[in-house]
């Protein structure tokens, strides 16, 4: 039975769909805004913008875009100051509000990169939560006219011995791994953390960095009237849809077939068609506007087109290819079935278009054409049901100055010093106490993820995981490449949301520098709790304040990003953890510095400042569960001076090794060293430049520090270069052998270090 | 003359890129031909290279074998044109019946990317003349359904024919029959490796370059040919 049949019978008077024109005479009909999420006021908005209330197709449009998730409610205010604060530069082709940055590399070259939430989803479904995630990114990316060339992720669960991980973890790789190596592209690394706050709200955020030539730039602007409205890709079925069951029950109460929202399915197959498809169709020259269908699907992507190109857009929504043909209007507007794009095409190109498209096995569809009425304007066989100004629903959302309030127990978790915890002393203590850390989920080897990802298919992955950051050449010839760094450390939010997301920054900063690449853009994912919970929009407050400061510091502009607001359970709010990340442009990825100590006889330096710094440390949360006191001081410049070191030292082939110091200091940094490279290392600690206890020597957690490995015969060089930049340098020892040893304090056979770093996810995932 | 090389390009292929790169690293011309054609536009040789043809949503490589590219290949690949399948390409060749037995889900139930060490056991075939027999060389094992898999008869044949031509060296990765990487047709000339010679060209990106000599055995031999 077609209960929504269009051509049904209209009951008592009602038309079959709510039109433009039944709306205007039915101004009182009751509408279930506040089932779709829209307060009072929000719904009054609407009547006032469109003079009568919405239609049901309207009021679906306006419930998504309005939505926290689409239209920034909470965060936008919070956010210009990417904008404000941006700092001088001429890299940026494009910023915040496309669908990602891009950046000029050189060479005629830009990168355009973004990271984003599936948090939600890879809870519920975690396989498809998770693939769809690395779908949707990497369509962001396609729209801006590149290819795709290689993915990230940071993920962080709950314990890595509960139960419900061992649902979740190994359900979220695995579809990462199924989405990311179909579709072909390298993932080059990320990040994996544990703690309790993630239990009921693991962190799924993906990153996808894409290629292009300049002149290869697309936006999101429905331009020139006349021009067709493509919708290309999979078929449009009921997945995803929630709002718009509630809308459709309401509105069919009398006789309607429920509706349940199913889970999106991600097709990595569809997908690889799909980018082949539109990067033939941009070298074709065929489009001049397009957007991804992600969040909300056909109503984000109309809208945000619409409104983009501003001249308006009329669209048949009957035309839109249906897997289910019982959809109505409003559940085409809100699907979010996967693997679609929509596309701006010139009449005249209209036939290659299509002839490219059944190349690709890609269905394509005419739905609509660009108009110069300034409006957004669907019909339904026929019928108006949809008219409105489309900026009204893209871009002209409410915007909440949510109230904002300091957690009362801000101050006693700053004063709970980790000074009062036992210490190790002894070399037999401090030696157990490397192992455990090393051993810790958190620290340990993390093979057992990465090993199910493709990190070698296009054969331009220079360096992945255990790396600091991903590198991928760009041009065969030059050399030229991007870094990609991604970090965060909700702990040391937590302790400091202000500091700890510039520590979050400076890490990806420090990450990418320590390949030998220039630091150069910033994408972040800002995952907080509710924003209704005026102690986690002040969390979320400092955390935007301080990452643009660093940045203006830095001299690396924000060029897009994603919020996700209500990762908690109950009035249980996940750590504030933004994470984020850095490109970086490398002039010659032949001169890469990777981790590993490979050879014997190279001097071991420790660049950088070091103290006693113990807050948010992984030791204090391995060995004693704390979480407490002050995160590490925040020092920008000497970040800058660190990253001019070693972009110098690799420029001039200095150095053998590089490696950034966060989680567990030194004695982590050291041991991951010499299990990349296979060599050991003898170090002294004992030195004025050093706090005088070895233990907050070697698992202190001071940021702005490196230890490297510099070229025999370099020294003398590599050290009037530190001097010059300001950095400090301090010999700890040489390479070599076939353990780490601390002189004086304890030695570790590699052996026994790799058995400790490597054991742990396999004997907690099988 | 300059050997020209075929890579088929399937829906889903991944790594056409890669495999023409390794042709022309070798010194040969890499020839892009198309899974919707049928023609092979006069190649020396033909890779069908890695990836997910048609998704392998059915049967790895059970799709691709239908393509209008294989009504050529199969007949040509008879008559003694040097084919290599690499890793899906293999599972196609096994499913096109121009190679014996199948490849199965890996014994650990999961993907596996990382580098592999296998042992050249034949080395007088158009693909692996470069290699001395019995070399241990470094390549990419990547594949979710990469244990070969026949019965024992078919091994044995395989062995005493000398149609086995690497296997892992060490104990297998995903579970194969006899530690088989790959095996070749009575001839030599067909090849079907797991392992990813092509992403082992280059020191900067991949394992090292020992991979190379696959494709600079197909080269060399057609050039004196």
């Amino acid at each position: 039975m077609m209960a929504r049949n269009p051509a049904a019978p209209a009951a008592q008077g009602t038309p079959a769909q709510d039109t433009v024109a039944h709306a205007a005479a039915t101004p009182d009909r009751r509408q279930p805004h506040a089932e779709l999420g829209l307060t009072g006021a929000e719904y009054k908005r609407i009547t006032e913008v469109l003079g009568r209330r919405p239609t049901d197709a309207e009021l679906a449009i306006y419930s998504v875009m309005w939505s926290e998730h689409c239209s920034y409610k909470s965060s936008r205010a919070h956010l210009r100051q990417f904008a404000d604060k941006a700092p001088p530069t001429g890299a940026l082709l494009a910023g915040i509000g496309q669908n990602a940055g891009v950046v000029d590399i050189g060479q005629g070259y830009a990168v355009t990169f973004k990271i984003e939430s599936h948090n939600h989803p890879s809870y519920v479904e975690p396989f498809q939560g998770a693939a769809t995630g690395v779908g949707g990114i990497v369509r962001d990316i396609l729209a801006m006219g590149a290819r795709p060339v290689a993915v990230m992720d940071a993920l962080r669960f709950g314990p890595a011995d509960a139960p419900d991980t061992r649902r979740v973890l190994p359900g979220v790789v695995g579809g990462i791994s199924f989405y990311g190596n179909c579709l072909g592209l390298p993932n080059i690394g990320g990040e994996l953390a544990f703690d309790r706050c993630y239990a009921g709200n693991p962190l799924v955020n993906a990153l996808c960095v894409g290629v292009m030539r300049h002149a290869d730039l697309k936006l999101a602007a429905a331009t020139g009237p006349g021009n067709q409205v493509v919708l290309l890709g999979a078929r449009t079925g009921p997945d995803g849809i929630g709002g718009a069951s509630v809308l459709a029950s309401a509105s069919f109460a009398a006789g309607g077939k429920s509706k349940r929202p199913s889970v999106q399915v991600g097709d990595p197959f569809m997908e690889k068609l799909l980018v082949e498809c539109c990067l033939e169709l941009y070298a074709a020259g065929l489009v001049v506007g397009i957007q991804d269908l992600g969040a909300a699907g056909v109503a984000c992507a109309t809208t945000e087109l619409a409104a983009g190109g501003g001249t308006g857009m009329r669209v048949r929504l009957d035309s839109v290819p249906l897997r289910d043909s019982s959809l109505g209007p409003a559940e085409i507007l809100m699907s979010e079935s996967q693997e679609r794009m929509m596309a701006i095409v010139p009449p005249a190109g209209l036939e290659r278009f299509m002839a490219i498209c059944a190349k690709w096995d890609v269905q394509a569809t005419v739905i609509g054409d660009v108009t110069g009425t300034g409006r957004l304007e669907m019909t339904w066989h026929g019928e108006l049901v949809v008219d409105i100004p489309p900026g009204s629903a893209a871009d002209q959302g409410p915007v909440y100055l949510r109230p904002v309030q300091r957690p009362a127990g801000q101050d006693a978790v700053a004063a709970d010093d980790p000074a009062r915890l036992a210490r190790p002393g002894t070399g037999q203590e401090l030696r157990s106490a490397l192992l455990a850390l090393l051993a810790a989920p958190d620290a340990a080897d993390k093979s057992w993820v990465t090993g199910q990802y493709d990190r070698f298919v296009r054969g331009n992955t220079v360096l992945a995981m255990p790396q600091d950051a991903g590198l991928i050449r760009v041009d065969e010839q030059t050399g030229l490449g991007v870094a990609l760094a991604v970090d965060g450390n909700g702990r040391h939010c937590l302790l400091d949301p202000y500091a700890g997301t510039q520590l979050a920054l400076a890490e990806a900063y420090r990450n990418v520098a320590a390949t030998g690449a220039r630091p150069l853009a910033v994408t972040n994912c800002l995952n907080f709790g509710s924003p209704e919970d005026p102690a986690v929009m002040w969390q979320f407050t400092e955390a935007v304040r301080g990452l643009a400061d660093a940045c203006l510091a830095l001299g690396v502009p924000v060029t897009g990003g994603n919020v996700s607001f209500y990762n908690q359970t109950a009035d249980t709010a996940i750590h504030p953890t933004p994470v984020v990340g850095v490109l970086g442009v490398h002039d010659d990825v032949r001169k890469r510095l990777s981790i590993g100590f490979a050879r014997p006889g190279c001097r071991v330096v420790l660049l950088g400042r070091s103290g006693a710094e113990l807050g948010g440390s992984l030791w204090a949360q391995v060995v004693h569960g704390h979480i407490g006191g002050r995160p590490p001081a925040v020092d920008l410049d000497a970040e800058r001076a660190l990253a001019a070191v070693l972009a110098a030292s690799a420029g001039r082939g200095l150095l053998d090794a590089a490696h950034d110091l966060s989680d567990g200091g030194l004695a982590i940094a050291l041991a991951e060293c010499c299990l990349a490279g296979g060599q050991g290392a003898a170090v002294q600690l004992s030195s004025g430049q050093l706090p005088p206890d070895p233990f907050a020597q070697l698992f202190g957690e001071s940021a702005a520090r490196a230890v490297v490995a510099v070229r025999p015969g370099a020294e003398a060089e590599f050290a009037a270069l530190c001097e010059s930049c300001g950095v400090p340098a301090m010999v700890l020892g040489q390479t070599g052998g076939a353990s780490l040893e601390v002189t004086g304090s304890f030695a570790i056979p590699l052996d026994e270090l790799a058995a400790a770093h490597r054991g742990t996810l396999p004997a907690l995932f099988g | 003359m300059t050997a020209r090389v075929g890579v088929i390009t399937f829906p889903g292929s991944l790594d056409d890129h890669d495999a023409a790169r390794a042709v022309t690293r070798a010194g040969g011309v890499a020839v892009p031909l198309w899974h919707g054609e049928r023609d092979l536009r006069g190649v020396d040789a033909v890779v069908l290279p890695g990836g997910f043809s048609y998704g392998d949503y059915l049967r790895c490589g059970a799709i691709a074998r239908f393509a209008p590219v294989m009504a050529e290949l199969v007949p040509a690949a008879r008559a003694g044109l040097p084919v290599l399948g690499i890793c899906n390409g293999f599972q196609i060749l096994c499913e096109a019946h121009l190679l014996p037995g199948a490849l199965t889900r890996n014994s650990g139930l999961r993907f596996i990317s990382r580098e592999v060490k296998i042992r050249i056991q034949n080395a007088i075939t158009p693909w692996t003349s470069h290699y001395a027999p019995g070399q241990e060389v470094t390549l990419v094992l990547k594949s979710g359904e990469g244990a070969y898999a026949a019965d024992s008869a078919t091994l044995s044949a395989l062995q005493a024919g000398g149609q086995v031509l690497a296997c892992y060296a060490g104990a297998s990765p995903n579970g194969s029959a006899a530690d088989i990487a790959g095996i070749c047709s009575e001839s030599g000339s067909i090849a079907g490796l797991m392992p990813h010679p092509e992403h082992a060209i280059d020191a900067l990106t991949g394992p090292g370059d020992d991979g190379l000599g696959f494709f600079t055995s197909a080269v060399r031999a057609l050039a004196s040919a």
